[in-house]
C-alpha cells in the first residue's frame, strides 16, 4: 500500500481527521493499480464515520431554463442556446413528485431553481410548495434557490428547510473559466449565510470542467473548509449547446480516484452520487463508488437529465446490505 | 401527431438529414426528448424524479 494511504488510514480512519489538500492531490496521483485499495480505505472511512446508511434524495426543478448566468456547463443558462426550454411546474405536480419520491424510500426532497437567486414571486412559489408539501408528504424539504440574501435565508429557515444547497462547483482558482457572471466568493457567501441559520450545508462540485488534479485537491480543500453536512458529486455530462458541450467525459477510473480522495478529505460529511454518474461510470462504476466512499444517491431523474431506474440503486443496496436511512432517523 | 417521425426529438432538424447518432445515444442514456417530432421546434419539458412530461406548444398544447 502507498505511503499516503498509509498514512491515511491512521489520520483520516483512526483520527477522524480528512486529509489536507496536499494530500487529496497525492491520492489523486496514485497509480491505476493503487486504486483498489483507496477505494476499500475510503469504504472502512465512510462505514466508520457515518455508518452503512445510505440517504436517497429527490430532486426537481421547480423553474426550469431561462437562467441568466452563464454556468458553462449547464444547459439551463439562457445564454447560450441549447434545446431547454423554459418552463415552471405547477404546485400539485410538485406535490405529487414529493408523493412518489418519498414512496420510493428517499427522505429528501430538493427543491431547484435555475436563477441568480430568487425574486419576490419564486419566494412565493418556493413557500406554497414547502406548505403544500408539508402537508401531504413525510420528507424533508432542501432547497436550491441560488444566491441568497440575509432575509432570505431567514425566511427560508423559518419555513423548516432543513438543508440548502449552493455547490461551489470547483475549485476557486478555476471558476472564472467555468462561471463568469457570479464569483466564488458570492456562492461562499450564501454557504455562510446558511451555516449561520442554522440550516444544513449542501455543497458540491462538477468534476471534469478542465480543471487539472492539483484544481481536484484544491476543490477538495475548499470544501472541507466549508464543512458541508453533505457533498453531492456530479461529473460532467457534456450538454448540447453548450460551451462545455465538446469536452470528454471523465475516464471512469479518474472518477473512483477522485471519489475516494474526497472521502478521505471528508470523513463525516454525507457523499452523494449525483449527475453524470450513469455517464462515467455505468452500472459496475456506481456499485464501485457505493463500495468506495458514497453513502448517498439522487434517485431517479436529475433536473433536465434522466437517471438510473430506481429499483436498479434499491436493488444494489439491497444487494450490498446498505440500509437506506429513514426519515424518522434523518430528523 | 403523425405516426412516423418527421423530425428528430434530439436536435429538432429532419430525421433524413445529417446524421443524427449522438441524438439517439443521448436519448437512450440520458436524454428525455428535446424537440416535436412533427414540427421541430423546443418542447415544454419538465423531468421528474420518477418520470418526465413532454408537450409541444403547437401540435400537442396542454
Amino acid at each position: 500500500m502507498s505511503n499516503i494511504l498509509e498514512i491515511a488510514r491512521q489520520q483520516v480512519l483512526e483520527e477522524g481527521r480528512g486529509l489536507n489538500e496536499e494530500q487529496v492531490l497525492e491520492v489523486l496521483q496514485l497509480p491505476d493499480s493503487e486504486i483498489e485499495n483507496a477505494l476499500a480505505l475510503a469504504h472502512e472511512v465512510r462505514m466508520k464515520w457515518c455508518g452503512p446508511e445510505v440517504e436517497v434524495e429527490g430532486i426537481v426543478s421547480i423553474k426550469t431554463g431561462g437562467c441568466p448566468e452563464d454556468c458553462h456547463f449547464c444547459s439551463q443558462s439562457g445564454r447560450f442556446e441549447t434545446p431547454v426550454r423554459a418552463t415552471k411546474i405547477d404546485i400539485p405536480s410538485l406535490v405529487e413528485a414529493a408523493k412518489e419520491t418519498a414512496a420510493s424510500g428517499a427522505t429528501e426532497f430538493c427543491i431547484v431553481a435555475a436563477v441568480r437567486g430568487p425574486d419576490q414571486r419564486l419566494m412565493d412559489q418556493v413557500s406554497d410548495a414547502i406548505d403544500a408539501i408539508t402537508e401531504a408528504v413525510d420528507i424533508n424539504i432542501a432547497c436550491s434557490l441560488g444566491i441568497l440574501t440575509v432575509e432570505q435565508a431567514d425566511y427560508l429557515d423559518a419555513k423548516g428547510v432543513h438543508r440548502y444547497n449552493h455547490n461551489l462547483e470547483t475549485a476557486r482558482s478555476h471558476f472564472p473559466e467555468v462561471v463568469t457572471t457570479h464569483t466564488w466568493e458570492e456562492r461562499r457567501e450564501t454557504l455562510e449565510l446558511v451555516r449561520e441559520r442554522g440550516m444544513e450545508v449542501c455543497c458540491g462540485c462538477l468534476i471534469g470542467m478542465g480543471e487539472t488534479i492539483e484544481q481536484r485537491a484544491e476543490l477538495a480543500g475548499q470544501l472541507a473548509e466549508v464543512e458541508p453536512d453533505e457533498v453531492p458529486m456530479n461529473f460532467l455530462d457534456p450538454r448540447p449547446g453548450t460551451p462545455f458541450a465538446d469536452y470528454e467525459v471523465i475516464d471512469a477510473t479518474d472518477a473512483l480516484r477522485t471519489i475516494a480522495a474526497f472521502r478521505l478529505a471528508l470523513p463525516r460529511t454525507i457523499l452523494r452520487f449525483a449527475g453524470g454518474r450513469e455517464l462515467t461510470l455505468g452500472d459496475l462504476g456506481a456499485k464501485q463508488g457505493i463500495l468506495g466512499g458514497m453513502n448517498a444517491i439522487i434517485v431517479g431523474n436529475y433536473l433536465t437529465t434522466l437517471g438510473r431506474e430506481p429499483q436498479e440503486d434499491f436493488d444494489l443496496l439491497d444487494e450490498l446490505a446498505m440500509p437506506i436511512k429513514e426519515f424518522s432517523n434523518s430528523i | 401527431m403523425s405516426e412516423v417521425a418527421l423530425r428528430c426529438d434530439g436536435c429538432g432538424k429532419p430525421v433524413d438529414e445529417g446524421d443524427h447518432t449522438r441524438c439517439r445515444e443521448r436519448r437512450a442514456k440520458t436524454d428525455p426528448p428535446r424537440y416535436c417530432v412533427e414540427c421541430g421546434r423546443k418542447m415544454v419539458v419538465q423531468v421528474l424524479p420518477m418520470g418526465w412530461e413532454a408537450h409541444c406548444l403547437t401540435c400537442s398544447p396542454k
